[in-house]
């Protein structure tokens, strides 16, 4: 069973983000990691193929060099990572990333594709289902359980309310939510073996994705810092007193009960 | 041209976030000199017509069939793709939910769009329009626009408030050809008796690290159920183990905006804040006077959460037994 993991490299969930002068985000001191629900999607597949045999690759479209996140699956048990060089397309153009992903894969020998939900930095949360559509591949978004038996696969899916349970045939594609598994962290032994492997980079061109293929169909017009929200009162005095303090405050003031 | 507002059902249960995009969408139509259609799509849902006909849109789609009865990727992005080609809206507009981020892009790519998710915030410049929508969980915010012919965009719950509309609502069916889908849903599983969803909740009472187990969640609960509250939770106790990752509340859970959050124990961590800064009023209960969490809160008691919690479940008891007598 082969399983392909499309990754994207993120800043870390504790990073500070703040604008350069500019006003772009400014990422000089930011620590890069694998986005938290592709390694969800990576564990998934490492396990998958250490139950089915099989390979698992990681794939990454992006703009900047996604080395560090890819090196990261390679240790937790990836067999082989790729750099699809997207030059300069926008950032925020899913679609873009989503047709070189497309243009690859359709070279390429698998049985799943695997995804995560979003991505924590633009939390935009389209590329599984725009890379599903470009490949006719069914798809289930926001998966918390996988079980596959003879190709038949058995998923549920989170919802708001509850989950779903679906059903579908392989080749399919996957999006991982939290709590499908608790990803391993790699021993340093295959964090050193990571770093010696090679990362293929494959360019838009080599890909053959045509200029129209490249025709953005969103534009960042602005970032903006929101700000800052400002502590309120401490309510003082005994528990008795600070506690109907704020159920007044609650009720007459705010009217939020 | 035209506004398209998918209205989400599940369960024959409008989302709540669906009626706000309805709303939305007909005062942007009115301020644009545009028409806002409705589709609904489901099994048995005609009872739904009534509720949303109130924020006057000019038409509503249904396309009522049993096949349509659970949601299913495939089916029910034929109907939405059928509507938009026979529609050919300016503006497709949708409550932002797990349904729509599986539904809007794969409608998306096929028909040549673009699309914003999770946008918070409209904006019309000389009749350009604009979205706003968080990005790094809130910590910044990024406007962009939509540079093809039809522009799909979900909107956050809790922040378009929807206001009552009187408009001639002109019902009429949708009719789709549906196949038997590659991905099937077999089932569709919601506990009974959970109290309000949390993204959509008016109210939430969320529990951290300091509750020091997995029972003071029942603490948690027993306040949510007195405000008729949503309960959430920080990431560490949901890694803990205490309360199940459906709960949690920040970067890596659920982004929410209620009118007033609870926070008990929870030291206020940058990827917590992240997940509920934007919350109308938010009142921390916690032990450490330097906690993080003061910082943001509009109002804070510095105490064991053991001790503070039951006197306000003692006062709002007391509260509702001279109402009710």
């Amino acid at each position: 069973m082969n399983i392909i993991v499309c990754v994207k490299q993120t800043f870390d969930s504790e990073a500070r983000i703040l604008l350069d002068p500019k006003g772009l985000i400014d990422e000089s001191a930011v620590k890069f990691i694998v986005n938290p629900y592709e390694e969800y999607a990576v564990e998934e597949a490492i396990v998958l193929t250490e139950k089915n045999g099989g390979q698992v690759t990681v794939v990454s479209a992006s703009c900047q060099d996604p080395s560090q996140a890819l090196r990261q699956c390679l240790a937790m048990g990836a067999g082989r990572a790729v750099w699809l060089d997207c030059g300069q397309a926008d950032f925020a153009d899913s679609h873009i990333y989503a047709e070189a992903l497309g243009k690859w894969l359709n070279t390429q020998d698998y049985d799943l594709i695997f995804c995560g939900k979003e991505a924590i930095d633009d939390g935009m949360s389209e590329l599984p289902s725009r890379l599903a559509e470009i490949l006719d591949l069914p798809q289930v978004n926001t998966v918390s359980s996988v079980s596959i038996e003879d190709g038949k696969t058995t998923v549920r899916r989170d919802i708001e309310e509850g989950c779903e349970v679906i059903e579908l045939n392989l080749p399919c594609l996957l999006s991982a939510q939290k709590g499908l598994n608790d990803p391993r962290y790699p021993s340093m032994r295959r964090i050193l073996q990571a770093k010696k492997v090679r990362i293929e980079r494959i360019t838009l061109g080599d890909l053959g994705v045509s200029e129209e293929d490249r025709v953005p169909f969103v534009k960042i017009e602005e970032y903006l810092i929101p700000p800052a929200r400002q502590g309120g009162r401490i309510l003082n005095g005994t528990h008795q007193e600070a506690v109907a303090e704020l159920l007044r405050e609650l009720g007459d003031e705010r009217r939020v009960i | 041209m035209s506004i398209l507002v998918f209205a989400e059902q599940r369960d024959k249960k409008l989302r709540k976030a669906a009626i706000e995009a309805v709303s939305k969408g007909r005062a942007l139509a009115e301020t644009l000199g545009k028409r806002v259609t409705v589709l609904l799509v489901g099994d048995e849902i005609s009872d739904l017509v009534d509720e949303i006909k109130k924020y006057g849109p000019h038409e509503i789609y249904l396309a009522d069939s049993p096949d349509l009865a659970l949601y299913q990727t495939e089916t029910y992005a034929r109907v939405l793709e059928k509507m938009v080609k026979e529609l050919n809206p300016s503006l497709v507009l949708m409550a932002n939910s797990v349904m729509a981020r599986d539904l809007a892009p794969r409608v998306a790519q096929r028909v040549g769009s673009g699309l914003l998710t999770d946008c918070v915030d409209i904006r019309l410049d000389n009749g350009a329009i604009s979205f706003v929508r968080p990005i790094y969980a809130g910590k910044a915010l990024v406007r962009m626009k939509i540079t093809t012919p039809v522009q799909f965009v979900t909107l956050r719950a809790n922040v378009f408030p929807p206001e009552e509309a009187s408009n001639e609502t002109e019902v009429r069916e949708l009719d789709v050809a549906t196949e038997v889908p590659r991905a099937k849903t077999l089932e569709l599983d919601i506990p009974p008796d959970q109290g309000p969803e949390l993204t959509g909740a008016d109210i939430i009472v969320s529990g951290g690290r300091g509750l020091g187990n997995a029972k003071g969640f029942a603490l948690v609960e027993k306040l949510a159920k007195l405000f008729g509250a949503a309960v959430g939770a920080s990431r560490s106790a949901v890694d803990a183990g205490w309360k199940d990752h459906q709960h949690q509340v920040g970067q890596t859970g659920k982004v929410v905006s209620p009118k007033l959050y609870v926070a008990l124990g929870i030291s206020g961590a940058i990827q917590h804040i992240a997940g509920m800064g934007t919350s109308k009023c938010i009142v921390a209960i916690n032990k450490d006077p330097e906690a993080n969490i003061f910082k943001v809160a509009d109002y804070g008691i510095v105490g064991d959460l053991y001790e503070v919690v039951p006197v306000i479940i003692d006062h709002i008891e007391k509260q509702g037994d001279l109402e009710a007598s």
